[in-house]
């Protein structure tokens, strides 16, 4: 059987910054992926070129066998249309409140859109009275969690999660911790969520894999994490100053 | 001898890329254009941002369209009164002031009004939708952004400007009417019959045909420009800047075309 999502010497450039240099990796449908790496490495950037938004310079990206690569129009429509992803910086529509925004691709009448927006506003710890506001009257941590909800409102098959517990408090990010677990767990979802904590990473994931200069360093299942034997992956989940990732910055 | 060479290398490489540059930009625009006209025409369609849009274009630049229209109108009559009565001419005021309004300044100054208003208002708003990725949000949740953003906005101009510059007109010529008669002595109901007998369909069909092509224009221009806004803050500033002036010229340009190349036998 093909793998779910599979990704094949993936390269990816800005200008002459090459910033994917060969990505290989493989999701099976119903599991949950968890990418870890330094800031700036590409995460987002992967993600992006799997739904089709960036356009990759080399290898190739297959969704059940099918190539992604040189898709348009209709058919980069229907690719995308089996998506729902969670963006870092949440990218609600400004000009629609709440519920229009979580509700956007729900079909049909308003008063049952609505209704499905508020029962998934529920499903991440928000109450119907945030419905009718702007996503600008919301604080930071709230926005992130409507767009959580308006990714997984239409209930898609594969679900991106882009930092979905930043700038949220301990408790909430428990929580939503909780609900992407059990979206892949129950509703057979397959999910790739990137993050930078590792408490949430040991709950989400199944597998972990590392991006590190362009390219997979280590990939294994998550109760491998703290025996990985790649001092990057050491130093990355101890989240230590000193060892092998040099960063450059002048000590004071 | 080779560091001459080397020079005129240097500035035609320079000059190419300049070329290639221009060129390069206006396939993408031909692109876009080609684009957002097919799924214009194709659904799902969105009717109420349609309507919102007409709104926005139409309606709420009435105001600044018509006072433009009026104060023009009006300045533009006194100066043939005073260019005519240099030859014994005085009288072409109603007659030259509706062609001048109708076939000229209705639909340009309509159309550089609308294009200050609007085409900087769409690239603000589809460059700020750019950057914070609510345009690739729009992918991601089923629906097509040149669909849902780019051809309710080029219809909707498309649509209202003729109807903004019909308008437009009406109120240019009353405004060369009301100074006609309140400061320069005309005969009321001469001076509008004079209007009417001058005026010809086909000075109406090269307003209207004007409008709908500045209409496009705009729309096209602030779209553009927004959709390809990159670089934060300061790069939907750009493209709101970018979008305004190349409305302008190209309103001017298309402007000389159709009244030379369409209009002007
Ligand atoms: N549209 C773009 N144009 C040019 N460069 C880009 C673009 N998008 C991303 N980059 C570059 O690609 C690199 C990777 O960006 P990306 O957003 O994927 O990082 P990330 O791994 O998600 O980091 P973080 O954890 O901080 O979110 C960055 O150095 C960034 O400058
Ligand atoms: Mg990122």
């Amino acid at each position: 059987m093909n793998p779910r999502i599979s990704l094949a010497g993936v390269a990816k450039r800005f200008g002459a910054r090459t910033v994917l240099r060969d990505v290989s990796l493989e999701v099976a449908a119903g599991e949950s992926l968890v990418i870890i790496g330094g800031s700036g490495t590409g995460k987002s950037v992967m993600l992006k070129s799997i739904l089709g938004l960036l356009r990759i310079d080399g290898g190739d990206i297959l969704i059940d066998g099918a190539s992604v690569r040189g898709l348009r129009g209709g058919a980069l429509a229907r690719h995308q249309a089996r998506f729902g992803m969670l963006f870092q910086g949440g990218a609600l529509f400004d000009s629609l409140p709440v519920w229009a925004n979580v509700a956007f691709a729900v079909p049909g009448r308003s008063a049952d859109r609505r209704a499905a927006a508020i029962d998934n506003l529920a499903r991440v710890g928000l109450g119907a009275e945030v419905a009718d506001l702007r996503p600008a009257e919301l604080s930071g941590g709230m926005q992130k969690r409507v767009a959580l909800a308006r990714a997984i409102a239409v209930r898609p098959a594969i679900l991106f999660f882009d930092e979905p517990t930043t700038g949220l408090d301990p408790i909430m990010a428990d929580i939503i911790n909780s609900l992407i677990r059990r979206l892949v767990s129950e509703d057979e979802i397959t999910a790739i969520t990137i993050t930078h904590d590792m408490t949430s990473a040991r709950k989400i994931a199944d597998r972990v894999a590392m991006l590190y200069q362009g390219e997979i360093i280590w990939q294994g299942p998550v109760a491998a994490i703290d025996r990985s034997g790649n001092p990057f992956v050491d130093q990355f989940v101890a989240g230590r100053a000193e060892g092998p990732i040099a960063m450059a910055v002048r000590r004071a | 001898m080779t560091a001459i060479v080397e020079a005129v290398a240097h500035a035609l490489i320079a000059i190419g890329a300049v070329v290639l540059g221009v060129f390069g930009s206006i396939g993408r625009l031909a692109g876009f254009a080609v684009v957002a006209l097919r799924r214009m025409v194709t659904p799902p369609f969105y009717p109420l941002r349609l309507a919102e849009q007409m709104l926005v274009i139409g309606w709420f630049s009435l105001p600044v369209v018509g006072l433009t229209a009026l104060f023009t109108g009006s300045a533009l009559a006194q100066q043939i009164f005073i260019g005519g009565s240099r030859f014994n001419a005085a009288s072409t005021v109603p007659a030259v002031t509706v062609i001048g309004i109708v076939r000229e300044l209705g639909p340009v100054l309509g159309g550089l009004m609308v294009a200050g208003r609007v085409a900087s208002a769409m690239a603000a708003e589809i460059g700020t939708m750019r950057v914070t990725e609510q345009i690739d949000a729009l992918a991601t949740l089923r629906t097509d952004p040149f669909r849902y953003l780019v051809a309710p906005r080029l219809l909707a101009a498309v649509l209202t400007l003729p109807l903004l510059v019909l308008v437009s007109n009406a109120l240019g010529v009353m405004g060369g009417w009301l100074l006609a008669t309140f400061r320069l002595g005309f005969n009321s109901s001469a001076y509008l019959a004079t209007t009417v007998r001058y005026l010809k369909a086909d000075d109406i069909v090269s307003s209207l045909v004007k409008a709908a092509v500045f209409g496009f224009i705009i729309a096209l221009m602030g779209c553009f420009h927004g959709y390809y806004s990159q670089g934060g803050a300061a790069g939907v500033g750009r493209a709101t800047t970018n979008a305004v002036v190349s409305a302008f010229i190209l309103i001017l340009l298309s402007n000389l075309v159709i009244t030379v190349v369409v209009f002007g036998s």
